[in-house]
């Protein structure tokens, strides 16, 4: 479904160009896939990649067999690529509920909009009128940017650390949330995280790091991996030690 | 005397009337009386000394509501108009003014409407006032508002004020007295497109114990059109006051934002803030990622903006 042939994404730093996403080869067909890897890894930018905010410097893009590596932010969404921020944008006026009615391209009635806040914690009543501005926390405008994902239903959907800022909602709630856009979209889920949980139940686990990707297989197969890496373990015998000293 | 499509349309528009309404109401129409109504407790005087009405609301009225648009449709009009409020002690009212110019010549229409309201004490007034221009014709539409609003102690004024689009230059002046506990708040919307400019300047003196004055420019500057906005706000006893101007600039607009705060009181507690600047990438890219183009989403925000 989706394919990334070759693909690089290059910047301009101090010490000449540097390689954010170096020749990244990827096909994804599984239907819940996780990406994780360490804080700069690149993960993001590959994300922003997918949903065409960034241009690639070299490689293609192809979703369903179509080049889309030219393709506008707009034209990849209208062709069913969804993208979750990870810091979602506040905006003056706009409310929950224009932003969710946006998002699923179709007028909604109030219960319908609400229904779409109640599946990700929010107490809809409190919310439909509200403003997306400065007055909302930032683990509230998460739930909204994940309701307005699921208000989307794309086949492709991308979730930038959805789990970050909501730390009180359980993440079964979340786990849950996935699942239901799993069976009603009958599309595709790729989520960067770094969550144990999240990662348990994913299809496919991508180790992203320094822009390549270094570990790529079945849950079950990367996961153990992961959780004995190298530092993993230094990190353990540093309080193993301190604990040891008092 | 039975309004014409055109005029229905722009009575629409400005006061959200579909018919002429029931309460107390005074329609001008290219600068003379077309329709009035007074009610038990709301009374509308044409001056005598000059052009305008003198509009009288009991002490104690609740709940109703008075209209008093403008319309001019005559190209080359210059109207020139004085209304003054009078609103009784402890009347809770809302007050419905707005202008539309349809101008379909080559001469300018202007209207300038000086509005006074004296408010007793403990009355309270929510005053709406949307301008409005049309018109296939080279003349230019020019609305140049005053608004003077004097509360008494405990009083308290909200006024929203409208500039749609469709006005050439506006010049718009409010000035402001304010006694104990009196209450003032103001929101702006100002839209300006093509060559248009248009001039927002606030002053409030806030005399009383413990007032408070809130007022909030929103506006949106595109084309080459240009906006100046001053707001001075003079603290003289305990009160708190605020004023904030947020504009979005496009295209080859200029916005100016020129706020003054005096305190000549230790306890008067001011703030301002201004922030001018385009519409941020972010939410652009946010709606594009919904799908919308670049347009529509500038449309979005945009009219969020204003909402």
């Amino acid at each position: 479904m989706l394919e990334l042939q070759n693909v690089s994404f290059q910047v301009d730093s101090e010490n000449g160009q540097k390689e954010i996403i170096d020749s990244v080869n990827l096909r994804i067909d599984e239907r819940f896939v996780a990406i994780t890897g360490p804080n700069g890894g690149g993960k993001s930018t590959l994300a922003k990649l997918i949903m065409g905010i960034y241009k690639p410097t070299a490689g293609k893009i192809i979703f369903n067999g179509v080049d889309i590596t030219d393709k506008s932010i707009t034209e990849r969404a209208q062709m069913g690529i969804t993208f979750a921020f990870q810091q979602p944008v506040r905006f003056k006026g706009i409310t929950v509920s224009d932003l969710i009615t946006l998002a699923s391209a179709k007028e909604l009635n109030t219960s319908q909009v609400c229904n779409y806040l109640s599946e990700v914690g929010l107490c809809a009543r409190d919310y439909v009128d509200r403003e997306v501005n400065e007055s909302l926390s930032g683990g509230e405008l998460k739930r909204i940017e994940i309701a307005m994902a699921m208000a989307r239903g794309t086949e492709l959907t991308v979730f930038d650390e959805p789990e970050a800022g909501i730390d009180l909602w359980s993440f079964k709630n979340l786990i849950s949330v996935f699942r239901k856009m799993y069976d009603k979209t009958n599309g595709s889920i790729i989520i960067i995280s770094h969550q144990e949980r999240i990662l348990n139940i994913a299809d496919r686990i991508i180790v992203i790091a320094d822009g390549k990707i270094t570990n790529d297989g079945k849950g079950e197969a990367v996961l153990p991996e992961l959780l004995g890496t190298q530092s993993a373990t230094d990190a353990c015998t540093v309080l193993k030690n301190k604990v040891d000293m008092e | 005397m039975a309004l014409d499509k055109m005029q229905m349309n722009l009575l629409k528009t400005i006061a959200d009337l579909e018919k002429v309404p029931d309460g107390a109401f005074n329609l001008r129409l290219d600068g003379g009386l077309a329709m009035r109504n007074n009610t038990e407790n709301i009374t509308i005087e044409t001056k005598q000394d000059k052009p305008g009405i003198d509009i009288y609301i009991k002490a104690g009225t609740k709940n109703e509501r008075v209209d008093i648009p403008v319309i001019v449709s005559k190209t080359g009009l210059k109207d020139l108009v004085y209304n003054d409020f009078y609103i009784g002690e402890g009347a809770d009212v809302l007050i419905v003014a707005g202008c539309g110019i349809h101008n379909d010549g080559s001469e300018k229409s202007e209207h300038d409407g000086i509005h006074a309201f004296h408010l007793a004490k403990n009355a309270r007034v929510k005053y709406v006032e949307k301008h409005y221009g049309e018109g296939e014709g080279t003349g230019e539409r020019i609305l140049n508002p005053t608004t003077e609003v004097d509360i008494a102690e405990g009083g308290y004024l909200e006024m929203e004020t409208a500039q749609i689009k469709g006005v050439d230059s506006t010049k718009r002046v409010t000035r402001a007295v304010l006694g104990d506990k009196a209450t003032l708040i103001i929101h702006e919307k100002i839209m300006t497109h093509g060559k248009q400019s248009a001039e927002t300047d606030f002053a409030v003196d806030m005399n009383g114990f413990d007032c408070g004055a809130h007022v909030v420019s929103r506006s949106v500057a595109k084309d080459n059109s240009h906006q100046h906005f001053t707001s001075l706000i003079n603290g003289n006893n305990q009160c708190n006051g605020h004023t904030e101007c947020d504009a979005i600039i496009m295209d080859n607009a200029g916005v100016t934002a020129d706020p003054k705060l005096t305190a000549n009181h230790v306890d008067a507690s001011l703030i301002h803030e201004a922030a001018i600047g385009k519409i941020a990438g972010e939410q652009l890219i946010k709606l594009m990622s919904l799908g919308l183009s670049e347009k529509e989403a500038e449309e979005q925000i945009i009219n969020g903006f204003l909402k």
